[in-house]
């Protein structure tokens, strides 16, 4: 049985402008907690920049981004903290945190917000182990003290070290990657390469797990195999899935919220079926790609 | 107020040999995106090619015109300097440009050390000092016991400053090979799928900023009269500054920023502390990268996620 | 002539012979292009020396047979290089013979490091053996004491160039703070080494992370210009602040090591009286070497034991990808400021011991050039790499050394000639040979600092490629 549908994250009002482009105008959307939900549109539509903007990287023009990983946060609450000025509060009802006003490593460490790149970015270097392990960098600091103890072999930074080697293997094991724990991440193969970035964001242990295109380049059995690690992600792993993807078969198999952009505007907002028929997206994929419009209507075929 | 007059067409002067050599900081940068390290010694080499050319024609040759001596061995500079900074870009960096994103500055710091030593080696340690030309001064002002002075060599410099400027400018916004160049900076992919040429391009920018720092070479020498194999570095740095100052890849922020620079480290020395005034334009040059990294005229840099 | 004498293969008919003698005029034309521009490059730099006369006025002497040989040179290696046949279809077997090197370095680099410490005890006591107590001053002194010195110099810089991947051009500025440190410390208020050491360590630290708060938020090359800017304002500050520091004649007669309170002095109070011993000044340089070695052995320690936690693969992560780094909540700039504070701390640290090797410290020992020839010892012994630092220490640095040996070439080549002078020359050269051939530096190879089955290493051609 799943969580109640409450809301993760609030965006409200979201705008972003570069110069004198707006990328973003005017965005407002939830995406509920349990639940994975799908940012799509045409290319340019400014899904990244969406993407961007929640975990910290730009900083929005205007509008307000509040996530509340342990429960709703009561309106008075949100309220006051808003007109508080300060980036985060506990309330009765669970933190509260104001993404637009925290910095990205704020968003990751203290509102547990992680993320994939639609261009890969692993550390191509270090070894697969490796990648998981530098992902539970603040759990391992929090256990080495500032660093040192583990200068000296202390036995709580051997004992934190050790619960991190295993919940990278448990991870590895997951994306079956444990036979190539040891190679470095850059001489994976590609759709390897995609599945270890999952992995590694998921090492953070987030509440909110942002997947920038994570079924591009896929063949379609590895397509599969990635729906079904979401779905594991999302039912076993208490964590809500936000999804940019043009795979349009993955998203309407695995989405239970579906955010339609189209030119930084929302265009349409709600479940799979509803956004299958909605007229403004089919004009809006029609009108501009017609890979996707075939997606599109190959996914509606199929369902 | 009099001296005032006198560190102003001082640092003009001083602004317009350091804008010269920002242009080719700026102009590399906007195109490849690396800081060309090397450029303050490719400066230096130009020094003493002048000199040795212009000693050459007047002492081996026998060429009695000063003037023409000076042109010859300016145009001969501008050339064999340019030959200089192309070999620098096929040499030291065109294999670099996919390398990781720090090689390609290393290996310009690399040649930054090889190419001053290398002059050192075989000019010698001590300073070269060089004929005194154009020597007239003109006496602007008067007061408080003080001369407000302007030299033929300040008149000069800057005249030839601006004469080349203003041909530099129409090189690149009229040739083809500047819109190359031009295109190349704004974006290297497309302009490599519009077939442009993007090698011939560096190298044609390594060539412009190289005879440019030639000019601003003779026009040092011709202003300071003396020269060192260690004399890259510092003017070198400045014109860097003026470059970021005026906002890195910026063509007319180079020139700005090369003014800027020539008249605060003028003001500075005469002011403030001659002693310290390496350190003002050090400063500024942290500062500027800190607080205003997109200078003057530079656009805002955004992050690629 | 007759034709008969011709070899008949260059004669051969044409339409097989066609290509190679294409070949061989494209290479001809090549090469002569080669010399052209060797000869522009040559011409006025090589050919005319500018030498000043007794009225200071500037003459020129000629040296045309040396452009003509540089011309030459550049004819026949451009010729060969094009007459070679392509690189492209051969590439794979030296680039995998290379490769099977590399794991025979990396399997023995356990008994290298064990023979390479073992030579560095020994080392003082071999020489006293072999030349003396007189003899073996200068060998224990110029070559032990400075190699250990810029060793410890090179690792600190590793850990932030190698490590952190943050390019420091102005490192001299924390090793001169703490020469300094010691030098007005122990001058002006008569402390101890010993004491002045921690501060001289401390202080530098403190640098570090002043300096490095404002500015490690900036992009990789404009970091590099910025510290390049603060080595030399210290530099400068150090020159002119004369009430301070005695400006450009520097600190002098800095008080010297002493054993642990035990002064090495001639009289009954000193070290060799102690031990009953006669008096020597080689037992100071050999306690100073033995300190520098725990000083170098401390610092390759602590990096060592660092990159196994998570301070120092947060370092390494950043290298690789800082935008990755901080989408994991990794605060990248305290994760900088850490490798800033910890390499200068090091170079503060062998800032006191130079200052006490030196007894005298003057603004000249911290140039730019100073910097840099760390830098060379950290790219060329292969970023990230403590045995190739070490080891590019040794050659930069012994090598330095061997060139002032080289007096004896002035019978040769002739007098004035400086072997010394060709010093930064090289190193300048050996860094572009270095990034355009092998960007990680010689020892290229990455261990992991952590490993499931058994310790591997990075894909040698990842790391040729500088992308590890």
């Amino acid at each position: 049985m799943r969580a109640p549908h409450t809301a993760l994250l609030s965006v409200e009002h979201l705008t972003m402008r570069f110069g004198g482009v707006i990328a973003i105008d005017d965005l407002s959307f939830t995406a509920a907690r349990g639940e994975i939900t799908a940012l799509i549109g045409p290319n340019g539509a400014g899904k990244t920049t969406v993407f961007n903007c929640v975990t910290g990287f730009y900083k929005p023009s205007a509008g307000r981004l509040a996530l509340t990983p342990s429960g709703a946060a009561a309106p008075e609450d949100l309220l006051a903290l808003t007109q508080s000025g300060r980036r985060f509060s506990e309330t009765a009802s669970g933190e509260i945190y104001l993404l637009e006003r925290m910095a990205d490593f704020e968003i990751a460490q203290r509102g547990r917000v992680a993320r994939t790149f639609q261009n890969i970015r692993l550390f191509a270097g270090m070894t697969a182990l490796e990648n998981l392990i530098v992902a539970q960098h603040n759990a391992l600091m929090a256990a080495s003290g500032p660093g040192l103890w583990g200068l000296f072999g202390l036995p709580s930074h051997r004992a934190r070290q050790k619960a991190a080697i295993e919940t990278a293997k448990y991870w590895l094991e997951q994306i079956d990657l444990i036979g190539r724990a040891d190679d470095p991440a850059g001489a994976l193969p590609y759709g390897a390469q995609r599945r270890l970035e999952i992995a590694r964001a998921m090492c953070a242990r987030p509440a909110l797990l942002c997947l920038d295109e994570p079924a591009a380049g896929l063949n379609p059995r590895e397509s599969a195999e990635l729906a079904a690690l979401l779905r594991a992600i999302r039912d076993e792993h208490a964590a809500s899935i936000l999804l940019i993807e043009h795979d349009m078969s993955v998203v309407m198999e695995i989405s239970d919220h579906i955010v339609v952009l189209d030119y930084g505007e929302k265009i349409a907002d709600g479940a799979p079926s509803a956004i299958r028929k909605d007229p403004k997206v089919i004009k809006a994929y029609l009108g501009v790609d017609d890979e996707d419009e075939v997606d599109l209507a190959a996914s509606g075929t199929r369902a | 107020m009099e001296i005032f007059l006198q560190q102003l067409i001082n640092g003009v002067t001083l602004g317009s040999i350091y804008g010269l050599i920002a242009i080719g900081y700026t102009m590399v940068f906007g195109i490849i995106g690396m800081v060309n390290f090397a450029h303050g010694d490719i400066f230096m080499l130009s020094t003493f090619i002048a000199l040795i050319l212009f000693l050459a024609l007047t002492q081996i040759l026998g060429v009695s015109s000063v003037a023409l001596s000076f042109v010859l061995a300016m145009v001969a500079a501008m050339a064999l300097t340019s030959l200089w900074s192309y070999m620098l870009e096929r040499l030291a960096y065109r294999r670099l440009r996919k390398s990781f994103r720090l090689a390609p500055l290393i290996s310009a710091i690399g040649a930054s050390i090889f190419l001053s030593n290398l002059v050192y080696v075989l000019q010698g340690p001590r300073n070269r000092p060089a004929p005194s030309l154009f020597d007239a001064v003109i006496k602007v002002t008067h007061g408080g016991g003080y001369d407000v002075t302007l030299s033929a060599k300040q008149i000069l410099i800057v005249l030839v400053t601006a004469l080349l400027l203003a041909a530099f400018w129409v090189v690149v916004q009229k040739t083809p090979l500047g819109r190359a160049q031009r295109a190349c900076a704004q974006d290297m992919r497309m302009a490599a799928l519009l077939g442009i040429d993007v090698d011939r391009t560096i190298s044609f920018t390594f060539v412009i900023g190289g005879a440019l720092a030639a000019v601003a070479g003779v026009l040092y020498i011709l202003y300071y009269g003396v020269v060192n194999s260690g004399d890259g570095f510092i003017p070198g740095v400045k014109a860097f500054t003026a470059a970021v100052l005026g906002g890195i890849g910026s063509l007319p922020g180079a020139v700005v920023g090369g003014l800027l620079i020539g008249l605060i480290e003028t003001f500075w020395a005469a002011y403030i502390s001659s002693d310290y005034k390496d350190v003002a334009a050090f400063s500024i040059l942290a500062a500027t990268l800190v607080f205003m990294p997109s200078g003057l005229f530079g656009r805002p840099d955004v992050e690629k996620v | 002539m007759s034709k008969r004498c011709e070899p008949p293969a260059t004669f051969a008919p044409a339409p097989e012979a066609s290509p190679l003698r294409d070949r061989l005029r494209s290479a001809l034309i090549g090469a002569a292009k080669a010399a052209g521009v060797a000869l522009g490059l040559a011409f006025p730099l090589l050919a005319y020396r500018t030498e000043t006369d007794f009225s200071n006025a500037l003459v020129l002497q000629e040296r045309w047979a040396a452009v003509a040989a540089i011309a030459l040179a550049a004819f026949v290696v451009r010729l060969i290089c094009l007459l070679i046949p392509g690189r492209t279809k051969a590439a794979s077997s030296p680039r995998r013979r290379r490769a099977e090197f590399a794991a025979i370095v990396a399997r023995s680099r356990r008994l290298i490091s064990a023979a390479g410490l073992a030579s560095l005890i020994a080392f003082p006591l071999v020489v006293l053996v072999l030349l003396g107590p007189a003899r073996s001053l200068k060998w224990i002194d110029s070559y032990g004491i400075q190699i250990l010195i810029y060793m410890t110099l090179g690792w600190g810089l590793n850990i932030v160039v190698g490590l952190a991947g943050l390019l420091d051009l102005g490192y001299v500025a924390f090793y001169a703070v703490g020469a300094y440190s010691y030098a007005l410390l122990s001058t002006n208020f008569g402390w101890s080494f010993w004491a002045s050491l921690p501060i001289a360590g401390l202080l530098a630290a403190l640098w570090g992370v002043a300096l490095g708060f404002p500015v490690l938020r900036l992009r990789g090359d404009y970091l590099a210009i910025v510290t390049l800017a603060f080595g030399e304002i210290i530099r400068i500050v150090l020159t002119n602040w004369t009430d301070l520091t005695n400006g450009e004649a520097g600190v002098s007669s800095i008080p010297r090591v002493s054993f642990f309170g035990l002064p090495f002095i001639a009289g009954p109070e000193g070290f060799a009286a102690h031990f009953g011993l006669a008096y020597s000044p080689i037992y100071r340089v050999i306690f100073l070497f033995y300190l520098a070695l725990a000083l170098a052995l401390l610092t390759n320690f602590v990096t060592l034991r660092l990159r196994r936690m998570p301070l120092g693969r947060a370092w390494e992560a950043l290298r690789e990808d800082e935008i990755a780094c901080r989408s994991l909540g990794i605060n990248t700039v305290a994760v900088k400021l850490a490798a800033f504070a910890l390499g200068a701390l090091v170079g503060g640290l062998a800032g006191a011991v130079f200052a006490a090797r030196q007894g005298f410290v003057s603004p000249s020992s911290f140039t730019f050039i100073e910097s840099a020839t760390i830098l060379a010892i950290v790219v060329l012994g292969g970023a990230g790499s403590q045995l190739g630092v070490a080891l590019a220490a040794l050659f930069i640095i012994g090598g330095s050394e061997l060139l002032r040996e080289l007096d004896w070439l002035q019978h040769i080549v002739g007098e004035g000639f400086d072997p010394t002078q060709y010093r930064m020359l090289i190193i300048g050269f050996a860094l572009i040979v270095i990034m355009n051939w092998k960007p990680r530096g010689l020892i290229a190879n990455r261990t992991p600092s952590v490993f499931l089955a058994e310790p591997r290493l990075a894909a040698p051609a990842l790391a040729e490629e500088g992308r590890v």
